[in-house]
């Protein structure tokens, strides 16, 4: 039987589950090795050696390399662990939501601090805005 | 199970908040007085008098590790740490430079006996790291000090990969924590916390939700009818309050330990906060004490 997902008509959405997990298992494996300072000195001198040592797919060995986070999570990976790229990178975690997103830093930064994205017209794909 | 006694510990009071790490670096870096800061920080200063008046002997903190002590090596659903101590990890910009967080053994060991015997399976830590998710909560209460105020024992949450426990699991867990705590023979006060949330979403292109209204309902059933709110299923949190938001649920435990939920007098609510934002997230705070 399939599992039930009430969460796939959440807009712009992507939830971890078992599936994701189990596709961005390396991934975020290698994520997860960034959080140890010689590696992260490893790949910052040569990132596509360093993402060689690991399991991963071409398409989520790009999707790092080009710092497509929305790529990166339709792959299965989870934004905790992505978060070590850009900690790696000396983002912070604003910056690295921001990108995501479509707009600018500037904007959204301005967007959270005017009280952050609505709800209202964000519950399901295809509501009316 | 041990009948609770006058003389054993009791839980005297549940704190809630949020714990967002860029709060962590505001203080660490010293920026707690700019104006983008003032606010929160404001809500707190009532939290940490009230923290020095009612100092508890021991903090039962309910958190989740951020991949950072479990990557996907080791997803326990629920882990409470058994150790003497507990050192900040670096969770890759380095360690935040507050104290290394003392467990209380002893405690935490009677409490996983007693709550894996009332058929919660947890996992037992005696070796981990602890995250911002533990020691933010623990600055925004008792501010910048040298070493904590009194043992803290950690008890994680999974609420990275999904499906994460039910509101409904949280709540009854927390019935079984208080049973656990009360049926400790020594007399120590035990204060417990529930931390994450509130609203955010971090990821995807509708990163940067706040649900504002959602939030403050979820405050006020979780104080007036926490029976009903922990009924919620996760596609509300989800839905509602953002894919981070589900952290809410660990709220819940806390809550589930409270004496009201035993027949007990309805706790007293010293202080409530919310404040939007910090970084990407809404902010929430409550303090309950049992009366």
């Amino acid at each position: 039987m399939a599992l039930e997902k009430p969460y796939l008509d959440v807009p712009g959405t992507t939830i971890f589950d078992a599936d994701q997990s189990r596709v961005g298992y390396h991934l975020n494996q290698f994520c997860m090795s960034l959080m140890k300072a010689e590696n992260r000195t490893r790949f910052k001198a040569n990132e596509r050696a360093y993402l060689d040592e690991w399991a991963m797919t071409e398409d989520q060995k790009q999707a790092v390399l080009a710092r497509d986070l929305n790529k990166c999570i339709s792959l299965g990976g989870n934004i905790y662990f992505l978060a070590k790229i850009g900690a790696t990178d000396g983002k912070s975690f604003q910056q690295m939501a921001g990108s995501m997103t479509g707009m600018t830093e500037e904007q959204y930064r301005e967007m959270m601090l005017n009280g952050g994205r609505s709800i209202e017209g964000n519950r399901y794909v295809g509501e009316k805005k | 199970m041990t009948k609770a006694s006058n003389n054993g510990a009791k839980i005297t009071a549940s704190v809630y908040t949020s714990h967002v790490p860029a709060i962590g670096v505001a203080i660490d870096m010293d920026k707690k007085g700019e104006a983008y800061w003032q606010p929160l920080f404001k809500g707190y200063e009532y939290s940490q008098q009230w923290l020095k008046d009612n100092k508890p002997d021991v903090i039962f903190l309910v958190y989740n590790d951020h991949a950072t002590a479990f990557s996907l090596d080791l997803i326990p659903t629920f882990a409470i740490g058994t150790a003497a101590e507990y050192k900040p990890a670096d969770e890759g910009y380095g360690a935040r430079p507050v104290p290394v967080v003392k467990g209380h053994p002893e405690l935490a060991s009677h409490i996983a006996q007693s709550v894996i015997q009332d058929d919660f399976d947890l996992t037992i830590v005696n070796k981990m790291d602890v995250d911002h998710g533990l020691t933010v909560p623990l600055s925004l209460m008792c501010g910048q000090v040298d070493e904590w105020p009194c043992p803290v024992i950690p008890f994680a949450v999974n609420v990275v990969q999904y499906p994460v426990p039910s509101g409904r699991r949280c709540f009854m867990l927390g019935q079984a924590i208080r049973r656990a705590i009360e049926s400790y023979d020594k007399p120590l006060k035990v204060q417990i916390w529930g931390t994450g949330g509130m609203s955010h979403q971090l990821q995807g292109p509708r990163a940067g939700l706040i649900n504002r209204e959602w939030d403050n309902k979820f405050l006020d059933r979780l104080i007036d009818d926490p029976e009903g709110l922990s009924n919620v299923p996760h596609i509300e949190y989800v839905r509602e309050a953002g894919s981070e938001g589900i952290e809410l649920v660990m709220w819940l435990i806390a809550r589930g330990a409270m004496s009201d939920i035993n027949g007990g007098a309805k706790p007293n609510l010293a202080h409530r906060f919310y404040h939007v934002p910090a970084s990407n997230t809404a902010v929430g705070h409550l303090i309950l004490e049992n009366k």
